[in-house]
């Protein structure tokens, strides 16, 4: 991976390799955060989308901090981090939702997206069937509606109301019309929220499998590290920054790792993201001795 | 024989019910009602400044009606006052400097009723070319972004990120608005005419199961709404205006209570 990611890139694939003691960075803290000097950095024109330096300041509050990220196909990259830590923001970024304030995310010219967004809140003042809604804004058959609706398991919610379905059936509709689209790229920012536990693992499943046969990249945004990481050829870990980043194999046995989720709960897949830095006011992050006033400091 | 301002009624408020149903929904869909009642009572400034400079008063309306729309979507942005609570401050204000402006006019005094609460039967030709002409314009325009307003209406990121121009959609459907708003205020009024946008698209709702059978009983109903509401004005003397504004309301209340006794069978 580090061969395929030149430059400030490989920022976070460093990671995953074995630990190297004698490899120093610039500033590095023990929870495996290193904050790479700005270095040249070239965008992956392989890559499906590829975002260099990205920044962006909301209400005086730094949101994202000099984020690099490449997208390839047919990888599942996860999105981890604690609330707050920019998750959603960069996602909106790489989809040009928003604008960052600094920095660059190049899409290749011929990448179609496929989008869950985090939240589907229907509003039952639109009235609207599930098939209607699959046909809105494509040209897309009965027959190919019907196929796809098979493949995400909601075909029996296809003459339905929106409003009408559970939060389960509406995800599995909202992906059916992402891949109605034919993406290679597909983003899910949070695709389970409001579906229970059993419901998540099938889900993840769904997009293990769906990536198989159609060969598109997937990014997926996730709190919840234990069945996202089986599932994922690349962990991001953020937090306003990329804090580490790697295959999920070598994450998980990288101290760096230990340290950020090694207290996560074991079946609910609650886990509390430590810091032995903090960042300031400014969203640098600094080394502290006092873990009071890291949490202090790191707003949940 | 039917009497040439009847006539001119009738005409006016047939058009405008068939314009403004899809408009309508969008506004219900999207929850803008409040907005659009700020902009309709930031129209007394139009008709102040209409007055003042001697222009026609449906451009002067016309112009404020946008300047206000677009101060509001500038206000939304920022994060930390609701939007509703602005509108609350904004339609208020709207309508105190309208009442201050007007009153300001000099020469024969305005008849501030007149504006508040419409007159249909003063309808001019010249109103009706404004609304015939104006409505066509709103129609196509609609139709043409009718996709693409559609999918914003549901759920904007997701429309925004398979690639609909939604800074560009969303002008345009302020500005048609306007427009609405504008040449609706001669029939109705500043105080009625988001009445006549929202109350029969409330009204087809819970009748409906697509958004495009809800614009078309959007219209019907609107339009039935006017011949009663005119014909109920000819017979007991009732101002035309709130007449219609009634018993499209009655309507709207008739489906809502159909809606509600349905939902717990």
């Amino acid at each position: 991976m580090a061969e395929q990611e030149g430059g400030r890139a490989a920022h976070a694939a460093m990671h995953t390799h074995a630990p190297d003691p004698g490899h120093r960075h610039d500033l590095t803290y023990s929870d495996g955060c290193a904050l790479d000097a700005p270095a040249a950095a070239d965008f992956d024109p392989t890559a499906l989308l590829s975002a260099r330096g990205l920044r962006l300041t909301r209400n005086g509050r730094e949101l994202l901090i000099d984020i690099d990220l490449d997208l390839h196909e047919r990888e599942i990259v996860t999105l981890i981090g604690p609330n707050g830590a920019g998750k959603t923001t960069l996602v909106r970024v790489l989809l040009g939702l928003e604008q960052p304030d600094r920095g660059e995310v190049r899409r290749r010219p011929d990448l179609r997206v496929g989008y869950v967004p985090q939240r589907f809140d229907i509003d039952a003042v639109i009235p609207m069937t599930v098939e209607r809604f699959l046909k809105l804004g494509g040209s897309n058959g009965r027959a190919r509606i019907g196929a796809i609706l098979d493949e995400v398991n909601a075909a029996s919610t296809r003459h339905q109301q929106l409003s009408q379905l559970s939060g389960g059936e509406l995800q599995r509709v909202v992906l059916a019309r992402a891949l109605l689209r034919e993406p290679n790229l597909l983003v899910l920012d949070e695709p389970v929220q409001g579906v229970d536990y059993a419901g998540e693992a099938e889900l993840y499943d769904l997009i293990g499998r769906l990536r198989d046969d159609h060969g598109f990249g997937v990014l997926l945004v996730s709190h919840d590290l234990h069945i996202v990481m089986a599932r994922s050829d690349r962990v991001v870990c953020l937090n306003r920054h990329v804090c580490c980043s790697g295959v999920p194999e070598t994450v998980a046995q990288h101290p760096s790792y230990m340290r950020l989720f090694g207290d996560a709960a074991p079946v609910l897949g609650v886990y509390r993201h430590h810091h032995d830095h903090s960042h300031d006011v400014a969203g640098l992050p600094h080394p502290v001795e006092d873990r009071q006033a890291s949490e202090r400091n790191e707003r949940g | 024989m039917v009497e040439p301002f009847v006539l001119r009624a009738l005409v006016a408020g047939l058009g405008l019910a068939v314009v403004a149903a899809p408009l309508g929904c969008f506004v219900v869909w999207q929850r803008m009602a409040y907005f659009g009642e700020t902009v309709a009572q930031a129209s007394l400034i139009g008709v102040a400044l209409g007055l003042a400079l001697q222009l026609d008063l449906t451009l002067g309306v016309l112009v404020i009606a946008v300047i206000v729309a677009f101060l509001l979507v500038w206000f939304g942005q920022q994060e930390v006052v609701a939007l509703d609570s602005i509108l609350g401050l904004m339609h208020h204000a709207a309508l105190a400097t309208g009442v201050i402006a007007t009153s300001m006019i000099r020469g024969a005094p305005v008849d501030l009723m007149g504006f508040l609460f419409g007159d249909v039967f003063a309808v001019t030709t010249g109103d009706i070319a404004w609304i015939l002409a104006g409505g066509c314009v709103v129609l196509a325009v609609v139709a043409w972004l009718w996709q693409p307003l559609l999918r914003l209406a549901i759920h904007e990121e997701l429309a925004t990120a398979e690639g609909v121009r939604r800074q560009r959609v969303r002008t345009i459907f302020i500005v048609l608005l306007a427009v609405t708003i504008a040449v609706a205020m001669k029939i109705v009024g500043i105080l009625l005419v988001m009445a006549f946008l929202v109350v029969p698209a409330v009204a087809a709702r819970p009748l409906t199961g697509t958004p495009e059978r809800m614009v078309v009983l959007t219209a019907l109903i609107a339009a039935a709404s006017v011949l009663v509401g005119l014909w109920l004005s000819a017979t007991v003397d009732s101002p035309g205006g709130p007449s219609i504004v009634l018993v499209m309301s009655l309507a709207a209340g008739l489906s809502l209570s159909l809606a509600a006794a349905l939902r717990r069978l």
